[in-house]
């Protein structure tokens, strides 16, 4: 908004909601702020702020066989989710935003249904199939499993990328000579790979921080580290978790910015 | 191109009709292809969300003897434990959402009245908890809540209160950590929807001479509420069945309808009373979405569009 734009109502009259808004961030952010210093506490009782500073609740994370084993457990399943999500996310966003299929308000629904439908009966569901076939306890099953719920994230990503894109570039390349595939590869896709990234990096971080669906079908080997995470928060609360949550802030954060950054570039 | 070979082709019937055969065909090939493309998504999603949710539809018909039956469903008018759960969620859900309105609807407005540098930098505070773990941040709150807690620790040391507080383990403590989780998804789309409110009509009030506050109630307030219906919408909807908040923070005081449902498979192993939960809980969702997107024509799934 520019300044001619404003409202004739001066910054002195708006201070109380300034005042509250600033105290609903705060609300907001403060969490955050707190677990993070609180990770480099040098006690195991919860101080805030610390009296002492260390690295010990870090070196216990790193140094956990099991925190680490769960760790790389996420960041294969994340990985793997994210490649797969966003391959099929683009696949069918540009199925979307072709038009040319009736019923596009039916798959729309189907596509982003997971967004929707509580992620309890998702897990209980999931958990029930794959007992079946034998997919729980599995990287397979994960992996399919974060999928569908990353999916709509990427797909919505994607066609906000294809919608401010004109397709007729696509057309044209065809029209001199191009095959499809050659069109959307070296035409389309080179103008919509900011929102594509964007898609993958959501996709990555939902898997990542997926709760509930893994706490039914991850377990043994496959333990994911939210699952292992929420059963050591049933027990009690041990300060390892601090340095952890610190971590996973830390990751939001960078794919956050890094997603920013591919976004301004659209 | 096909046109070209279809137009040249000797036959009787008129060009115009071959040209419009030869554009079926076409269209009609393209479509196939846009179904290929979205048939592994949507293969995926039927597989592994619409066929189990419909087996577990089934599996709620039919009681503990393998009888058809309504007894899954009758027990939730029968049995109090599961009216219990019912009016705890409920309540949950309520108050939440009022808090989520309470805290949400002037950070919404602040934002929208900002520079949109100043705009862009406060958004930080919210998208980067929409998109930090929930465990996260529970565990912060369980920290920062709970008996020997930063908030009792500091209130004692103070000497403000004389015994701590129960704010965790309790129904404060899932409220205050489920308003910080449901806050961004009410802030969001109604931020998105103030954005859009055109500055020429507060002007114009002004300059006819509403006060600030009278412009505000009779322009602004009415033009938000698009906004503010779809933000309570989604909040509420996601409060029935949030589970990880309530589980950790609850202290096993405070079940919620999707705690119950994890309890009744996993630990009772009840799968068609589980199952029953999760229709109701499923019908109860897509009942009150239908209803918003059938009064107000949009859909209230914007958020994770407009992050």
């Amino acid at each position: 908004m520019s300044m001619e734009n404003a409202l004739p109502i001066s910054h002195r009259q708006r201070l109380w909601l300034y005042a509250l808004g600033g105290l609903v961030m705060l609300f907001l952010i403060a969490p955050s702020v707190i677990i993070v210093i609180m990770s480099f506490s040098g006690s195991t009782l919860l101080q805030f702020p610390p009296q002492e500073w260390s690295l010990r609740w870090y070196e216990s994370y790193f140094g956990s066989v099991e925190w680490r084993d769960a760790t790389i457990v996420s960041v294969k399943v994340a990985m793997m989710t994210a490649v797969v999500a966003t391959l099929l996310g683009t696949a069918a966003a540009y199925a979307i935003n072709a038009r040319t299929l009736r019923l596009t308000g039916a798959i729309n629904a189907l596509l982003t249904a997971s967004l929707i439908i509580p992620v309890i009966l998702i897990g209980i569901g999931t958990f029930f199939l794959y007992a079946r076939i034998g997919l729980n306890n599995t990287l397979t099953g994960l992996v399919i499993a974060h999928t569908v719920q990353a999916l709509p994230l990427v797909v919505l990503t994607v066609l906000s990328g294809l919608r401010s894109y004109d397709m007729n570039q696509e057309m044209v390349a065809r029209s001199l000579g191009a095959n499809r595939f050659a069109a959307f590869f070296q035409v389309t896709v080179p103008q919509i790979r900011f929102s594509i990234v964007s898609g993958a990096l959501f996709a990555f971080i939902t898997s990542f921080d997926e709760v509930v669906v893994s706490l039914f079908i991850s377990g043994g080997e496959t333990t994911t580290l939210t699952r292992r995470m929420f059963n050591a928060l049933r027990d009690q609360i041990d300060p390892t978790i601090a340095a952890i949550s610190t971590c996973l802030i830390v990751l939001s954060i960078v794919l956050l910015s890094a997603a920013q950054l591919f976004g301004r570039g659209r | 191109m096909s046109i070209v070979s279809a137009s040249l082709a000797p036959a009787g019937r008129s060009d115009r009709a071959l040209n419009a055969d030869a554009l079926a065909a076409d269209a009609r090939r393209e479509s196939r292809g846009m179904l290929a493309l979205l048939s592994p998504g949507l293969f995926l999603v039927f597989a592994v969300i619409i066929v189990p949710i419909g087996w577990l539809f089934w599996l709620s018909l039919f009681d503990e003897t393998g009888q058809l039956s309504a007894s899954n469903y009758a027990r939730f008018f029968e049995q109090a434990s599961y009216i219990k759960t019912f009016v705890t969620t409920f309540k949950v859900a309520f108050v939440v959402t009022g808090a989520c309105v309470l805290f949400g609807y002037p950070l919404a407005y602040m934002l929208s009245q900002l520079p949109r540098r100043a705009a862009g930098v406060c958004l930080i505070f919210v998208i980067l908890p929409f998109w930090t773990s929930v465990l996260v941040r529970t565990y912060a709150w369980l920290v920062i809540l709970q008996r020997k807690g930063l908030i009792n620790t500091w209130l004692i040391d103070l000497g403000v209160v004389g015994q701590p507080l129960p704010l965790a383990n309790n129904f404060a403590g899932v409220v205050i950590g489920m308003t910080h989780i449901m806050l961004p998804f009410l802030v969001l789309p109604l931020y998105a929807s103030m954005k859009s409110i055109d500055t020429d009509c507060l002007r114009a009030g002004m300059n006819l001479g509403a006060s600030p506050a009278a412009t505000f109630r009779q322009i602004f307030f009415p033009l938000s509420l698009p906004g503010l219906a779809s933000g309570v919408v989604i909040v509420f909807v996601l409060c029935l069945g949030f589970f990880v908040t309530p589980a950790l923070m609850g202290g096993g005081k405070v079940i919620m309808w999707a705690m119950r449902m994890e309890q009744t498979t996993s630990l009772y192993s009840n799968w068609g009373a589980g199952a029953a939960l999760g229709v109701v809980l499923l019908g109860v969702t897509l009942a009150l979405l239908g209803l918003f997107q059938w009064l107000l024509g949009a859909r209230a799934t914007g958020v994770w569009s407009r992050r």
